[in-house]
């Protein structure tokens, strides 16, 4: 009999005892490589899935509850713990959102920072979706080339904002910093050695037999299945939808730099990893127009709004209702006005459900490379 | 039979050295830390930073395992939720003793920015913890402290018998 007071495992409404030769296998929450905490039960015969059930919530931490009960620039840092892996473009997906609703206009100078900082945070993501994709399937030597380059990214950001994870590093109406000296140097120089890199990586994987056998028509997803379930990004790009909301929706200044949309038809895990190379030249390309934009671009980092951001600091000290309005803004947050606008959903959470329609039909071993490129991380999904 | 003949009082001395068995064992524990990767959320994050290429973990003997039951220490990187409780002690039971515990960041210390419903207020709720590692997310060279730390603290150990069972909060 079991004490009372142990902890039991817990399984919702699921009898592993059946007559029908099935195995039920859970997978995860801690496994390795369920990147994060995504629990699947996966139904089995012989090794074949025939039922897979994603299981979420074991990060769930309860960020719009607290969103609740904070003023607007209170909750910006816990954006960062979202999409841990690119901190920075869920920060501006919360600014935007803000901004929006207050009509606010941010600076040029701020959106030549800003856009800096969603690429070298895209470049960040896809080198870290590299690296550990290609350690879930077994390649090391990628992992630790991946994780090289992106120390050199994540230096760069700590010389802008001083975190290497959680930056913080936009604010709403603007930026709270301007570059430091040698970023721009170090960043061109990072960048001039970028393609070479990309290239290391893909003549280790490209035609690796193992990568090839793990990859190439495993995971398919139709255009009819991406299209239903919602995918965005290179889920929805590899499967033969050639929309990308930076040419479709233009934000920031995506709509003055020239840049290429990668996509394919093909829809298996082969063709999101050429993707995901694709897209990282592609943010290249980018990172070398806005670094020339940069120049011709007076020297304001945030909008001009006294109701609802803070005047510059130098203002602050001098004037007095500049230190009345920043006093308010701090106690009190800002109050747009109400209305509606559409706060960043997490794409990861979709691409989760898609695990059910996938899976089925592929073997054990599938999984894990499945999982890795759907690229799914669990701060979003939860919350 | 011998061909050569060693001289002990020379060169270097005898091929011999003295210390104690607690020493010797805690020598061995604290230099291959294996530790179980229980990465949650964003500290997880750094802690793959700090296995991976530039602050190499190898060096401290410090090898990330899969499994419970090859593991030493278990670092709990990341944010634990209540869903998730259950399953961080079954792993700590199925580790095999001696076993050690570092809370890494601040969600793990004391549950951090998250003092919501649905977090565990510090996993030391949990499991029993040595090290706590502040910050948010740590960087890769403190997490490298904490491990070097935790060596101070086997090394000061008794080796001879089982450890006495550790204290929850």
């Amino acid at each position: 009999m079991q004490h009372k007071n142990r902890l039991r495992p817990f399984f919702e409404n699921i009898t592993f005892e059946r007559e029908d030769n099935e195995l039920i296998l859970n997978f995860g929450p801690q496994h390795p490589s369920s990147h994060g905490q995504l629990r699947l039960m996966l139904h089995l015969q012989q090794e074949q899935i025939v039922k897979a059930h994603p299981d979420v919530g074991y990060l769930h931490r309860g960020m719009e509850k607290m969103a609740e009960n904070m003023i607007y620039n209170e909750f910006l840092p816990t954006t960062d713990r979202m999409d841990y892996i690119a901190s920075s473009s869920n920060n501006y997906g919360f600014a935007l959102a803000v901004e929006k609703l207050i009509g606010l206009e941010v600076p040029r100078r701020a959106k030549v920072i800003r856009m800096m900082l969603l690429e070298v945070n895209r470049l960040m993501s896809h080198l870290f979706w590299l690296a550990t994709t290609a350690l879930d399937v077994g390649a090391m030597t990628v992992f630790l080339y991946g994780f090289r380059e992106r120390e050199y990214l994540m230096d760069l950001l700590e010389d802008y904002c001083g975190a290497r994870l959680t930056h913080s590093a936009i604010r709403i109406g603007g930026v709270p910093l301007d570059l430091p000296d040698n970023f721009i140097a170090d960043l061109k120089k990072f960048l001039d050695k970028l393609p070479a890199n990309i290239k290391d990586y893909e003549d280790l994987l490209d035609t690796n037999r193992i990568w090839q056998m793990r990859m190439e028509d495993v995971g398919v997803i139709s255009k009819e299945m991406a299209l239903s379930w919602g995918c965005t990004g290179p889920m929805l790009r590899a499967s033969g939808v050639k929309w990308d909301i930076r040419k479709e929706e233009p934000y920031e200044l995506y709509d003055e730099v020239e840049f290429d949309i990668p996509w394919s038809d093909k829809g298996d895990n082969y063709a999101r990893y050429k993707l995901y190379m694709a897209e990282m030249r592609e943010s290249a390309k980018i990172l070398y127009q806005v670094l020339d934009m940069y120049k011709d671009t007076s020297p304001e980092l945030m909008a001009h709004a006294p109701k609802y951001i803070s005047a510059p600091k130098i203002d602050i000290m001098t004037q007095n209702y500049s230190l009345m309005q920043h006093f308010v803004l701090v106690t009190q947050g800002m109050r747009p006005p109400v209305g509606e606008v559409y706060v960043p959903t997490a794409p990861s959470f979709w691409h989760t459900g898609v695990l059910t329609d996938l899976l089925p039909g592929h073997y054990i071993p599938d999984v894990v490379s499945i999982i890795g490129t759907t690229n799914i991380v669990f701060g979003e999904v939860d919350r | 039979m011998a061909q050569h003949q060693v001289n002990y009082t020379q060169n270097g001395g005898l091929p011999v050295a003295l210390t104690s068995i607690d020493k010797l064992v805690n020598w061995g524990r604290s230099n291959s830390l294996w530790a179980l990767t229980y990465g949650l959320a964003c500290c997880g994050i750094e802690m793959m930073a700090s296995g991976a290429s530039r602050y190499d973990f190898d060096r401290f003997g410090t090898i990330f395992r899969a499994s419970p039951r090859q593991a030493d220490i278990m670092i709990v990187a990341g944010t634990l939720t209540k869903k998730h409780a259950e399953f961080i002690r079954r792993l700590y039971d199925q580790m095999t003793e001696p076993k050690w515990v570092i809370s890494m960041g601040s969600c793990a210390n004391t549950g951090g920015m998250f003092n919501t419903y649905a977090t565990v207020q510090g996993v030391d709720r949990i499991v029993p913890v040595d090290i706590y590692l502040p910050g948010c997310a740590p960087r890769p060279e403190t997490l490298q402290y904490a491990v070097m730390m935790l060596q101070k603290k086997i090394r000061a150990e008794k080796a001879d018998k089982s450890q006495k069972p550790k204290r929850l909060m």
